[in-house]
């Protein structure tokens, strides 16, 4: 296997991107990270595209090949692949173009995730959302994505004694970091109260601890390391790809204070690269609900079970505490498109490694981690992005 | 070859409305309305509630109490005016939730508020003729009343399930006697596709309700050679409280006799579940030896009449692993107008 | 029209809580699995049909809120995550009780409610909800 590295990023705004179709911001994305990469539209060997369901979005179907063509690399009838996995479709597509260009199969790799949620209305996204949980066992008796979160939320309190009031150290420092991010669809800071006042969704997470409905589209481009060199001076390695899975439906898990498919991802990816998880330095963890973020700090192992409310309350994960996490605004508030998520956290991660994260800069990063979960944690990636 | 009641079930809603609600809305004295038709509330089905679920909890009730095989049941028979589909069984799906499918026949009955009764009549029929060993007899109803009608504060929602077999089973009640007085009388109707009953005002009391229960009765009791004091319990079909106080006193019985089968005054009018859910109250409490006199009612119109005496296997039978109808009459919710409407589909929704 | 066969096929673990014990290590699972995920190879033949008594307490629950559009009728409405007493744990609505009332650790039984219909001509479904136990 080869090291392979992110030569080249480039992201859309998140939001509600009304002008914009699928396949316009896909493009976008695209474009912006082969430009950074320096590389033609020629070299481009594979186009993989992580998206959940353009076929319930937007009644589009066959997405990866729509995206080849408007981007221009269909002259070359090179192979575009679209992979899902819910939640964590952006990060699969990552780690399936890592892979291909670990194998020797591929050079120039280009890898997409593009969602674009807002053509239909709330209660569908809801809907559609609700297919990452088990449809016959969960959805079916109504079970909504959030209500599951709310479980595990109301669980963690009763077992850990954790509060509310803990648990809006989450989206308040989320909305902090999207502030600096020009990027990000909710550029503006909230205090607790907001958290706490907000309107219920399921009991006790209200509006402010669930992540919205956000078009957008983020890419990289990917290159054996032996080459990266000739494109770019801050290549960034993937130094650890993890994948894990678990049972679909939350209620059939060993235990649902535990995303087992996280532990089982981190610890490959640690493994893989040689690292200690203290060695991280800045982690744009899965934060699709405020207890996401708390278990997944636990899960990697940044800090032990039933600690997490506790560590992130303290101020821990902050800009500047012991490990910053979300610096992007996480998908609380940079926003949640959700197959653009796992591509726009390593996005994310190469703008740090490389120093260009302006306001939001954590001083001195060469090593990063993203962690993108499906459903309810059925499946979970982490990646170990360095400073190559 | 004597047939009767091997065991009984019975359902009702926990959400109640009170007339004096109903009326706030339709600038009418709902509490007086109330008073005069003697019901101080009625139950109301949750949004996720039908006659189906009724019937399948009140069945599930009666297999509480007893140690018959489901597989032996050889029919089921739901009566009801508001089978949630038109075409396609409630008692199929009875039965696979009570495990009885697939060997047995199955049918859904329609006969306003006696369709109950009439499933009675047919399972004694096919379990006296050695046919089956067991028949289930469901009357279960979630009726309502157009806003605005007389109705709308008695249209109430439950069932009662009762396990029919013959004297070679250990009947808890034996049936001793039944009849059935049937005239084409049009005091109660709904056409097909519509959502709300219409009736006869006036019409639906002396040439309906009085002359058939009066009748059937009475009849009832001179082949049973009896008198209206050896029955220790009467239950009679009860649209409201007043009419079967009424029909008692015409035919001779005492408000006390009456006082254990009479439900509709804290429950209202449950239709084909009513005389079944006075029924299932009476055996909650019945003792070897007690005398019942049942006479349920349907528009259109008909009366069954029953003659039952309790044995001493009421006492032997689990009636505490079911719930009883007096449980299930205190522990109720009230709910206002607005959340009556919501839950009864009476607010127009976007499709 | 809709996804008749879809929901018919479950009617027996969805009407009557029908799970399966694995007859290696003892385990209880719901809804049944042919294979049992602890055992493996050892279990195949050996997953047998069993009727979950119906029994539980809650794990953990929310107040839905924010609901799908064919539970608009129902909310807010209880969800609850309910460990059975066969050690299984299940998801489905908790009825029949105040919000403020329901607690981890609640009894519960499991009885028969509509869980939805396909639209307004559409089949009706059927299968459990939970009701607080009388303790």
């Amino acid at each position: 296997m080869r090291d392979v590295a992110i030569i080249g990023i480039g992201d859309t705004k998140f939001g509600e991107l009304w002008d914009s179709s699928l396949r316009r911001i896909g493009i976008e994305a695209g474009i912006a990270a082969i430009n950074d990469a320096g590389i033609s539209g020629d070299e481009v060997d594979a186009l993989y595209v992580g998206n959940m369901s353009a076929g319930r979005f937007i009644e589009q179907e066959h997405v990866a090949a729509l995206i080849a063509d408007y981007a221009g690399l269909t002259k070359n009838h090179i192979p575009a692949t679209r992979v899902e996995a819910s939640g964590a479709s952006g990060a699969l597509a990552l780690r399936e173009g890592y892979l291909s260009v670990a194998s020797g199969e591929y050079d120039i790799v280009v890898i997409g995730g593009a969602e674009k949620m807002t053509d239909v209305g709330d209660e569908d996204i809801t809907n559609i959302q609700a297919a990452a949980m088990d449809q016959e066992w969960e959805s079916v008796f109504g079970a909504t994505l959030p209500s599951l979160y709310a479980m595990m939320s109301r669980r963690y309190m009763h077992e850990y004694g954790a509060t509310r009031e803990q648990f809006t150290s989450v989206p308040v420092k989320n909305h902090a970091n999207a502030a600096k991010n020009p990027k990000a669809q909710y550029r503006r800071a909230i205090k607790p109260e907001t958290v706490l006042n907000a309107t219920m969704v399921a009991d006790p997470l209200g509006m402010f601890d669930c992540a919205p409905n956000s078009d957008g589209a983020a890419a990289v481009v990917l290159a054996p390391m032996e080459i990266a060199k000739k494109y770019t001076d801050t290549p960034v390695r993937i130094a650890g790809s993890g994948q894990a899975s678990a049972s679909l439906a939350l209620h059939q898990r060993r235990d649902i204070l535990t995303m087992d498919a996280t532990v089982y991802a981190a610890r490959k990816a640690l493994k893989q690269a040689g690292r200690d998880v203290g060695d991280i330095q800045v982690a744009e963890l899965n934060d699709n609900y405020t207890i996401s973020e708390i278990l997944a700090l636990e899960d990697i192992g940044f800090v032990e079970k039933g600690k997490g409310a506790e560590f992130s309350s303290s101020g821990q994960t902050e800009i500047g505490g012991k490990i910053a996490v979300n610096t992007s605004g996480g998908l609380k508030a940079r926003g949640n498109p959700i197959g653009a998520t796992g591509i726009a956290q390593a996005v994310e991660i190469v703008r740090q490694l490389r120093g260009e994260a302006g306001e939001r800069q954590v001083d001195g990063a060469r090593i990063g981690l993203t962690h993108n979960v499906g459903g309810t944690g059925a499946t979970a990636i982490v990646h170990i992005l360095e400073v190559a | 070859m004597k047939t009767g009641i091997v065991s009984y079930g019975a359902y009702i809603p926990r959400t109640r409305i009170e007339p004096a609600e109903i009326g706030r809305v339709w600038g009418i004295d709902g509490e007086a309305m109330g008073k005069g038709l003697m019901v101080h509330r009625k139950s109301v089905p949750m949004p996720d509630e039908d006659t189906i679920t009724i019937s399948v909890q009140a069945a599930r009730d009666m297999m509480q109490r007893t140690q018959a095989d489901p597989e032996e049941i050889g029919a089921i028979f739901v009566g009801s005016e508001s089978h949630p589909y038109a075409v396609k069984p409630t008692s199929t799906i009875v039965a696979e939730a009570i495990e009885a499918a697939p060997h047995l026949t199955a049918a859904d009955y329609e006969f306003a508020c006696k369709a109950g009764t009439a499933a009675i009549q047919t399972s004694m029929g096919l379990v006296g003729s050695g046919m089956m060993r067991y028949s289930v007899a469901i009357g279960a109803d979630t009726s309502q009343g157009a806003p605005g009608d007389a109705l709308e504060y008695t249209a109430a929602a439950g069932g009662a399930a009762l396990l029919i077999g013959t004297e070679k089973e250990r009947l808890i009640a034996v049936i001793n006697h039944t009849y059935s007085f049937t005239t084409d009388t049009p005091d109660f109707w709904r056409r097909e596709g519509q959502m709300y009953p219409s009736h006869g005002g006036r019409f639906t009391g002396e040439p309906a309700y009085f002359k058939h229960v009066v009748t059937a009765g009475k009849t009832l009791m001179e082949m049973a050679d009896t008198k209206p004091e050896d029955y220790h319990h009467v239950i009679l079909h009860q649209p409201n409280g007043k009419f079967p106080n009424r029909a008692g006193k015409q035919m001779g019985f005492t408000s006390e006799q009456l006082k254990y089968g009479l439900l509709t005054p804290e429950i209202g009018n449950t239709y084909s579940g009513a005389v079944m859910l006075g029924l299932a109250s009476v055996l909650d409490i019945a003792k070897p030896g007690d005398r019942i006199l049942m006479v349920a009612f349907g528009s259109g119109a008909g009366s069954d009449a029953f003659d039952l005496t309790v044995t001493d296997e009421i006492e032997k039978i689990p009636r505490e692993k079911g719930t009883t109808v007096r449980e299930m009459i205190d522990n109720y919710t009230l709910i206002d107008y607005a959340t009556y409407a919501k839950y009864r589909g009476k607010i127009k929704m976007r499709e | 029209m809709g996804s008749i066969p879809r929901f018919w096929r479950e009617n027996p673990s969805r009407y009557n809580l029908v799970g399966v014990k694995c007859d290696n290590c003892g385990r209880v699972f719901f809804p049944p699995r042919d294979i049992c995920p602890v055992c493996h190879r050892e279990s195949i033949g050996k997953m047998k049909r069993l009727e979950l008594s119906g029994k539980g307490s809650v794990y953990s629950y929310t107040l839905v809120q924010d609901a799908h559009p064919q539970f608009e009728m129902l909310k807010p409405y209880i969800l609850a995550m309910v460990e059975m007493d066969e050690g299984v744990k299940i998801t489905s609505q908790i009825i029949d009780v105040k919000p403020e009332d329901v607690h981890i650790g609640m009894k519960v039984e499991a009885v028969m409610r509509k869980l939805g219909a396909e639209g307004n001509s559409g089949i009706l479904h059927y299968g459990y909800k939970f009701r607080p136990v009388k303790e």
